[in-house]
């Protein structure tokens, strides 16, 4: 019997050991009751949807609950949480979003608990929006945060689900502004996303994934968004391409294009269509774009023409040494260091392209002329890697020559040997 | 006093000469297979010329191997001759000698007196082995470093000792400077010194000796070895210097790219052919055979293997009574078809 008592009495030690082992020492707080979560989990459809899709939430992630966004009191149990009179706002209208979000992204001493990088004024920059200002008139069409972001869940900007991951902004963007349903009353077109899709950035972001290429937020800012209109569009462009913008505004088309009231940049490049730029766009004939400004006989089309006939100068120079390299290394010649100086050469013709934008011989002459003289130090190592090469066969030849010779007296010294040793 | 008598009082050669005027090789329809040793012997010779003359640019450190090689190549008066050279023969060496050693066991040349000849020739195409995968790191291209490191993983998974063996190669546990270093030693210093030593004691056991003639092969005849075997010797050699130069002038080696460990091993990788049979026949190995490790496995049978072939005069019997048994020539038929088959599948990529 005593045997008894004493296992029951070690069994129960363990156990407790046990429990004492398996809870965490923080475990001893006990959990926040959310009444949200502990009834919406039990209900079937929209009701319960959020509760499991709240998993992926960077608010969710960051220890929020639904009160947090739509109020009420949580710890109150069953329907009593949505206590109006405790803040309970139920599902916020459209227009109520961009300040109920702003409680906290407007709030800098909230948000830097939280992520200190991320700035607090996409309210502020909202209200200046064409969706922000359509918004404030009562148009309940435009896009709020919900719109871009989603809801339940809410995805960090950096997680590739979300739709405003740099990749995902051209179709989120592309959810109403491609729906001619949707644009319809707003009369603007909805080709952009197609052309975007096709255009040199489109091309490099969605099919390269490179996200340094730009999305339609990186042009039309995305809080603020609103079409850049002419007169800062080469501001614009100029994020990325700065030192083009530089060249261009000390060309003659700056004060021409402003006169005329043309856009700096998408006059000659487009805009959503923007294909990758091609040295036929400057010239003194067709398909050169110059042309369709410029009469025949002008001096701007005379600058065109010289403008293209050099940097045709220094592409013809970089793909000769490029041929005489190539078929001196296919021979096993080492022309790597040579590489250098074509390396160059295209160095040199891609900044005589961005020349281009001055609009000016002066801007793009000397720079081909680099070009040319680094492609020449190419062309002239490539020539003496071909002469080498000769050389080298000739030597062989001769080499063999002598070989052979000697070969062929050893020959002849064994067959006189041969008898010899016959006898 | 006239020249050849002065020397003759100094140095006593024309006993030498005496030896090898009253040496016969004997002649028979295999013969030929009498000058693959000469081969490798001219190659080896042609190897140790080049390699001193690229030792006065090479510079042994991950900073300035590379650099060093291609001055070399593009910088150097036929220095580009010289190194292609050093690699195409290096190259012939071990085809020659892997001949050299399919003739002398198909011919049983191991058998009696003949042992110690033999040991010595199974180390000397170990040292050739080793003297290729130590060159091949030197010019610290990406190949080379990735080959060498997969080499070295294979080298650890001998068992027991293999984690020593693969630090010790690589002078720590990654290929890094101190792996380059250490190859540069071995190559240059090292198997040079134990080659020379080994190659004397087998030439001058192959002179004490003669040369052996294959069981069941009737000779009818002989030919002295002075002058006529040498001056046959020299033509084959003649004739091999003109195709090393065509080879070294018409196919020259790339160097390929300066070799960078932070990337990715490139695709394909594979070690050069005179290892391939053995890295495919490990790849092709189950992860667990017999309860072990698939590769750890495999190196294991490819040492009992080594073992056997370096113990071939004493486990074939047979051979001391001038009797062919079947046994051996099935084994390295066997071992001649797995090795070719084995490198045909390693060039063609199959699994």
């Amino acid at each position: 019997m005593d045997r008894w008592r004493l296992l029951r009495w070690t069994l129960a030690a363990a156990a407790a050991g046990l429990l004492f082992l398996a809870f965490p020492r923080g475990a001893a707080a006990a959990p926040q009751p959310d009444s949200c979560t502990a009834c919406h989990q039990n209900l079937e459809g929209r009701l319960s949807a959020p509760v499991a899709r709240m998993r992926d939430d960077i608010h969710a992630k960051r220890g929020l609950s639904c009160a947090s966004c739509h109020g009420g009191a949580p710890a109150r149990p069953g329907m009593d949480a949505m206590d109006r009179k405790a803040g309970f706002v139920g599902r916020p209208s459209l227009q109520q979003i961009p300040q109920l979000c702003a409680r906290c992204h407007s709030r800098p001493e909230v948000i830097r608990r939280y992520n200190p990088r991320l700035p607090t004024d996409q309210l502020a920059r909202y209200v200046t929006s064409v969706h922000g200002q359509k918004l404030r008139a009562g148009d309940t069409q435009v896009a709020t945060c919900t719109s871009c972001h989603g809801v339940h869940p809410v995805r960090a900007v950096g997680d590739a689900q979300s739709p405003v991951f740099a990749t995902n902004v051209p179709a989120t963007c592309a959810r109403c502004h491609a729906d001619p349903e949707r644009m319809k009353r707003y009369g603007i077109a909805t080709t952009q996303f197609a052309q975007y899709k096709d255009s040199v950035h489109g091309q490099a972001l969605l099919e390269h994934g490179n996200r340094q290429a730009p999305a339609c937020n990186d042009c039309h800012d995305n809080h603020g968004a609103v079409p850049p209109g002419v007169a800062s569009v080469a501001n614009v462009c100029a994020q990325c391409h700065s030192a083009t913008r530089d060249l261009f505004v000390r060309s003659p088309h700056k004060e021409a294009f402003d006169v005329l009231g043309q856009g700096e940049c998408t006059t000659c490049h487009g805009t959503h269509d923007i294909a990758f730029p091609t040295d036929a766009m400057i010239g003194d004939s067709k398909p050169a774009l110059c042309v369709q400004c410029h009469p025949a006989g002008s001096a701007g089309l005379a600058t065109a023409g010289g403008i293209r006939a050099r940097l045709e100068g220094v592409k013809n120079a970089i793909s000769g040494a490029d041929a005489l390299l190539a078929r001196a290394a296919r021979a096993g010649m080492d022309v790597s260091e040579t590489k250098l100086d074509l390396d160059e050469a295209r160095t040199q013709l891609i900044i005589a392209r961005a020349g281009t934008h001055a609009a000016s011989l002066a801007a793009v002459e000397p720079p081909a002329r680099a070009g040319v003289a680094a492609a020449g130090r190419a062309r002239s190592a490539g020539d003496a890697a071909i002469a080498e090469l000769a050389f080298r066969r000739r030597g062989l030849g001769l080499a063999l020559l002598v070989i052979g010779f000697v070969a062929v007296t050893l020959w002849l010294k064994l067959r006189e040997l041969e008898p010899r040793r016959r006898t | 006093m006239s020249v050849p008598s002065w020397l003759e009082e100094r140095v006593r050669y024309r006993g030498v000469e005496a030896f090898l005027r009253h040496k016969e090789v004997p002649r028979h329809r295999f013969d030929f297979t009498y000058y693959t040793g000469g081969i490798t012997f001219f190659l080896f010779l042609v190897q140790v010329l080049t390699g001193l003359l690229l030792l006065m640019y090479y510079r042994p450190t991950a900073d300035a191997a590379f650099e060093s090689v291609r001055f070399i190549m593009s910088k150097v008066r036929f220095g580009w001759l010289v190194r292609d050279i050093h690699i195409w023969s290096a190259n012939l060496m071990i085809l020659a000698v892997s001949v050299h050693l399919a003739a002398t066991f198909f011919g049983k040349a191991y058998r009696r007196p003949r042992e110690v000849t033999w040991l010595t020739g199974v180390v000397l195409l170990i040292l050739t082995l080793t003297f290729g995968f130590t060159g091949y790191l030197l010019p610290w291209n990406t190949l080379a470093y990735f080959a060498t490191k997969v080499g070295t993983e294979i080298a650890g998974d001998i068992p027991l000792v293999g984690r020593a063996i693969l630090v010790l190669l690589r002078g720590g546990e990654e290929v890094t400077e101190a792996t380059l270093s250490r190859f540069f030693g071995i190559h240059v210093a090292i198997l040079p010194a134990l080659t020379t030593l080994l190659l004397g004691a087998h030439l001058l056991l192959v002179q004490v000796h003669g040369m052996s003639r294959p069981i069941d092969v009737p000779s009818t005849e002989g030919e002295p070895f002075y002058p006529q075997f040498i001056l046959r010797d020299v033509l084959v050699w003649v004739i091999l210097l003109g195709g090393v130069a065509l080879l070294a002038t018409l196919m020259p080696w790339d160097l390929g790219e300066k070799a960078d460990p932070l990337l990715s091993a490139p695709a394909g990788l594979k070690p050069e052919w005179y290892f391939l049979f053995m890295y495919q026949a490990l790849r092709m190995l189950p992860a667990r055979l017999l309860g072990l490790e698939g590769e750890k496995l495999g190196v294991l049978a490819f040492m009992l293997a080594g073992a056997a072939l370096l113990f071939v005069p004493f486990l074939d019997v047979w051979s001391k009574r001038e009797q062919r048994h079947r046994l051996f020539t099935v084994a390295g038929v066997a071992a001649l078809l797995f090795v070719v088959a084995m490198t045909i599948l390693g060039l063609r990529g199959t699994l």
